[in-house]
């Protein structure tokens, strides 16, 4: 027992220290090499209130998208948990599908459909809904509504339903037993969904900007800047100055805010005392039921689904076309293509897997404590800061400080950005699976005679499988889709991303490049989409164990 | 008013069939249980009644009234969960009156009603408790309270002792008759441990592989059993293989194995049919020598001391074993090794049809 202590907190303390050292430490030491350029912008005051404004728009958005998310995401997941059709597996998957679109095509494709002639707005003569802050919400809400469907997903498979149960023959409807009852008990995952979404809502670059118009909040202002550099309208101190600036109060205010979520969140009481027991019973039953069923599936439909493959859709016609047949013999502009598809997925398998082997231990030390509870927390929170760090801002960091190492091969940087970025999606859903199972299950199998490692084997590995599969698509479809950051870390090499948002910047500037047309980047959009799907769903049939725990 | 009446009930998961067409009626303010082997479809049944799983067909009738379509709130029962499924999130108080306020009752009432079932389940200094912070026992008492602050009629337990160690099992299960009979409840128990069902219920079903093989009162059952496996998972009984070789009425003579002839009385049997007769360890009557009826000689093997009782483990001629049981005060112990007559009287002694797979796949539970 003494002999084995040692090397158990061993492995947690690597953890932390690869937590530090890979993924917490060079953004931020990243920023503070630059820290002096920040004197550039508290000079020029309009440029600050300017970031000022852009920021409080950010948390302003994320606020309102997550708050909507849960709102119109946990019925969702009620649904495909609860519901009896075979189709709901189906819905299941379609609903990881806004993930796995990589978030320029999806910023693209929710232009098209929202606002550009060819989508919805050609019913209503005119643009429907022009860029700005409505279509940042829109997007925002498509991207982020997924991954409050997942984190609740996982969390009712591993709710133990007998207390919804209980509730119902103590008189209970169901309305009611789910918010006096569910609800309540869930609470750690529905805050650590909120969280995520919030998180994404408040750091996705790519796509925002391509919606965002005139509208600024935080990552498009620092593109903006980063444009304005490239352009040569502003300094080179003026744009790491503003970089480092708006980072800092992004990071510094989100934290805050973390921080008050977790203190507050675990007083927070859910169950508001009151019953409302005539109102309730009547939300209670199949008219109500079916129609929140209705709206429910409406609006993922509608809002999510259907405006994240808009851009696919001249795919369908490019099936009959020349294009087709190159980008099947990967010809011409198609071979970037398929290669940058290659190297997209490498990346993404990669990461998930150093994802897991670092992310698992830190996730156990969290959830169990294993330092004592203000480390824990302390961890906790510091786990979030890549979460909320704009993807630019990020990749620009990232890249400031590992320029230092000049002999870093590109795509290893890319494999640390992403696991920076990736790394709080694996910890949060495996600590919030950790903590909703009783330590006594764990002290039961210790009694039996397993070794830790046996009881982690045989028993939390096994009641945490699905949210640790969660975990891992979340990584994996994140690291696949994501844009900011690469964009602002690599030179040369090309991700699947980064020649989806060449293409949309050409689509949009034909001088660019005039060979793009919409057919040519629906079906790069629409064949990434199929190869992640196609992905995605073996990754399902593998896990699919004989029960869902 | 609660009875509890089901009508050709089946459900099943999958390919298993976890209840066959079972038909069961439980009078108002009865105690009862369901008594059988471990997955043999008790929970089901009892989760049927409550509404928290939905039938493949049948009916389900509580207090006269058809409930298939009525949601489990509706339908006025109490159910106390094997694990007591307390609410983790809520102190004891918070969730004895989760009935009362969820029902919307008068909030004074409520509150009468809250200090009323803690009064019963004598726990009213744990109030403001929560669960995890309570034993095993007092989480059961709390299951019950709050199954009964919320009005319930009809009680549905599921193994409500299971998880409490023997002795707090054995004084807690009288309590359970005694409150559900001070408060006018019916009471449907649900257990795999014979001696309770047997000890605290007005009357018994006993299930096995999704069917209910009997119902009858604790003494009925034990009396007269239907079938070989109600006669093996009530109580104890030897089971002596043979067959009939004179049958006049219901009068058989029956030669087991091993050659000894015995006289027991059972209807349906004909001569030459093959036959298990069953006695109960303490119907046995033990004399050094004795000739005559009903007699089986054999060796004592093994003796248990088990305070008013003795136990003996005696090989017969035919290599079969039988248990006797005697009283250890009033009689002569024997030894070890000891030569032994026994006899029994053919009223106190069972015959059944030799079953048609064979006896042990007959008793397998
Ligand atoms: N939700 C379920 N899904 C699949 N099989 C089940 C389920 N519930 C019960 N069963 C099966 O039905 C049978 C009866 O189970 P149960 O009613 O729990 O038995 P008991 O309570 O008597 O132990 C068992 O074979 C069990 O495996
Ligand atoms: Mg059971």
């Amino acid at each position: 027992m003494s002999a084995k202590k040692p090397l158990k907190y061993t492995m947690y303390l690597a953890a932390v220290a690869v937590f530090f050292a890979l993924i917490l430490l060079p953004p931020i030491i990243g920023i503070f090499i630059k820290w002096n350029t920040i004197e550039e912008v508290l000079g020029q005051p309009a440029l600050m209130h300017r970031a000022l404004i852009a920021v409080v728009n950010s948390f302003v958005i994320a606020l309102f998208v997550s708050a909507l998310d849960v709102v119109a995401g946990v019925p969702l997941a009620w649904l495909i948990t609860r519901g009896k059709s075979k189709w709901l597996n189906v819905l299941d998957t379609f609903a990881d599908i806004p993930f796995i679109v990589p978030t320029a095509a999806l910023g693209y494709s929710l232009l098209l459909f929202w606002n550009g002639p060819e989508g919805l707005s050609a019913l209503f003569g005119g643009s429907l809904i022009s860029t700005g802050w409505l279509l940042v919400a829109l997007l925002h809400f498509t991207f982020s509504y997924p991954i409050v469907v997942r984190v609740f997903v996982g969390a009712l498979l591993d709710y133990k339903r007998e207390y919804e149960q209980a509730s119902r023959t103590l008189g209970a409807p169901p309305f009611i037993a789910a918010r006096t009852v569910t609800f309540p008990i869930l609470k750690p995952a529905l805050i650590a969904a909120f969280i995520l979404s919030f998180a994404r809502s408040l750091s996705e670059t790519g796509a925002t900007f391509i919606v965002a118009g005139a509208f600024e909040n935080g990552p498009v202002f620092l593109q903006n800047m980063r444009n304005a550099f490239s352009n040569g309208l502003v300094s080179q101190a003026t744009y790491e100055g503003a970089t480092i600036f708006a980072s800092l109060i992004l990071i510094v205010t989100s934290l805050s805010i973390f921080a008050l979520i977790r203190i507050l969140g675990s007083r927070l009481r859910l169950p508001f005392n009151r019953v409302w027991p005539s109102i309730e019973r009547k939300l209670s039953y199949t008219k109500a039921t079916a129609s929140r069923n209705t709206v429910t599936l409406l609006v993922f439909l509608a809002i999510v689904l259907l405006p994240s493959l808009f851009v696919a859709l001249p795919a369908f016609q490019a099936l009959f076309t020349e294009h087709f047949s190159a980008a099947i013999s990967g010809s011409g502009l198609w071979t970037d293509y398929w290669q940058s598809l290659l190297i997209s997925y490498l990346l993404g398998a990669i990461v998930t897997v150093i994802g897991l082997i670092v992310g698992l231990p830190m996730a156990i030390l969290i959830a169990r404590k294993k330092f004592g509870g203000f480390i824990a927390t302390v961890l906790d929170l510091l786990i979030n800061v890549p979460l909320i760090v704009p993807s630019i801002a990020l990749g620009v960091s990232l890249k400031f400080f590992w320029q230092s190492f000049a002999f870093m091969p590109e795509f290893i940087l890319l494999i640390f950005a992403h696991l920076a970025i990736t790394y709080p999606y694996i910890v949060r859903s495996i600590s919030a699976a950790f903590e909703r199972i009783s330590v006594d299950i764990e002290d039961a199998a210790r009694t039996l005679g397993a070794k830790p490692f046996d009881v982690f084997r045989t028993i939390m590995l096994p009641l945490t499988k699905y949210s640790i599969l969660s975990g891992a698509i979340m990584v994996f479809t994140r690291s696949v889709s994501e844009t900011g950051a690469t964009l602002a870390v690599v030179t040369n090499l090309q991700t699947a991303p980064v020649v989806i948002v060449n293409w949309v910047r050409a689509l949009q500037n034909p001088a660019l490049n005039a060979n793009i047309t919409p057919s040519v980047v629906g079906l790069g959009c629409g064949i990434l989409i199929v190869f992640s799907f196609i992905i995605l769903l073996l990754l399902r049939l593998i896990t699919r164990g004989k029960g869902r725990y | 008013m609660p009875e509890v009446r089901v009508v050709n009930l089946t459900k099943k998961f999958g390919n298993i069939v976890a209840l066959d067409n079972v038909n069961l009626v439980i009078h108002d303010k009865e105690y009862f249980s369901l008594l059988g082997p471990s997955g043999c479809g008790k929970t089901t049944l009892l989760r049927l009644i409550a509404g928290l799983i939905e039938p493949d067909s049948g009916e389900i009738y509580i207090g006269g009234k058809r409930v298939d379509n009525v949601p489990p709130e509706d339908r006025e029962i109490g159910f106390v969960f094997q694990t007591f499924a307390l609410f983790p999130h809520m102190t004891v108080w918070e969730n004895v009156n989760y009935g009362p306020r969820v029902k919307n009752f008068d909030l004074k009432a409520a509150g009468t009603i809250g200090h009323e079932v803690l009064e019963l389940v004598k726990l009213h200094e744990r109030l403001n408790a929560y669960p995890n912070e309570l034993s095993g026992g007092m989480m059961q008492r709390i299951a019950v309270a709050r199954a009964l602050a919320a009005g319930a009629k009809t009680l549905l337990l599921d193994e409500p002792l299971g998880q409490l160690d023997a002795k707090v099992r054995n004084e807690i299960r009288y309590e359970m008759r005694r409150m559900a009979k001070d408060l006018n409840l019916t009471a449907i128990h649900v257990t795999h441990d014979q001696a309770e069902a047997m000890s605290i219920s007005d009357r018994i079903a006993v299930m096995k592989k999704g069917k209910i093989v009997q119902v009858g009162t604790p003494q009925e059952l034990y009396m007269k059993p239907n079938s070989l496996f109600v006669a093996y998972f009530i109580g104890e009984s030897n089971f002596l293989e043979g067959s009939v070789v004179e049958a006049k009425d219901s009068e058989l003579v029956i030669e087991l194995r091993g050659g000894d002839k015995v006289k027991v009385f059972g209807e349906g049997l004909k001569k030459g049919e093959r036959a298990v007769v069953v006695v109960r360890p303490e119907v046995f009557m033990v004399e050094q020598k004795k000739q005559g009826e009903n007699v089986l000689k054999g060796t004592v093997e093994k003796i248990s001391f088990e305070g008013t009782f003795v136990r003996y483990e005696i090989k017969l001629r035919s290599e079969d074993s039988v248990v006797v049981i005697r009283p250890s005060l009033t009689e002569k112990w024997f030894e070890v090794g000891a030569g032994i007559t026994l006899s029994f009287e053919p009223e106190k002694a069972h015959v059944f049809p030799y079953p048609e797979t064979s006896l042990a796949e007959e008793l397998s539970v």
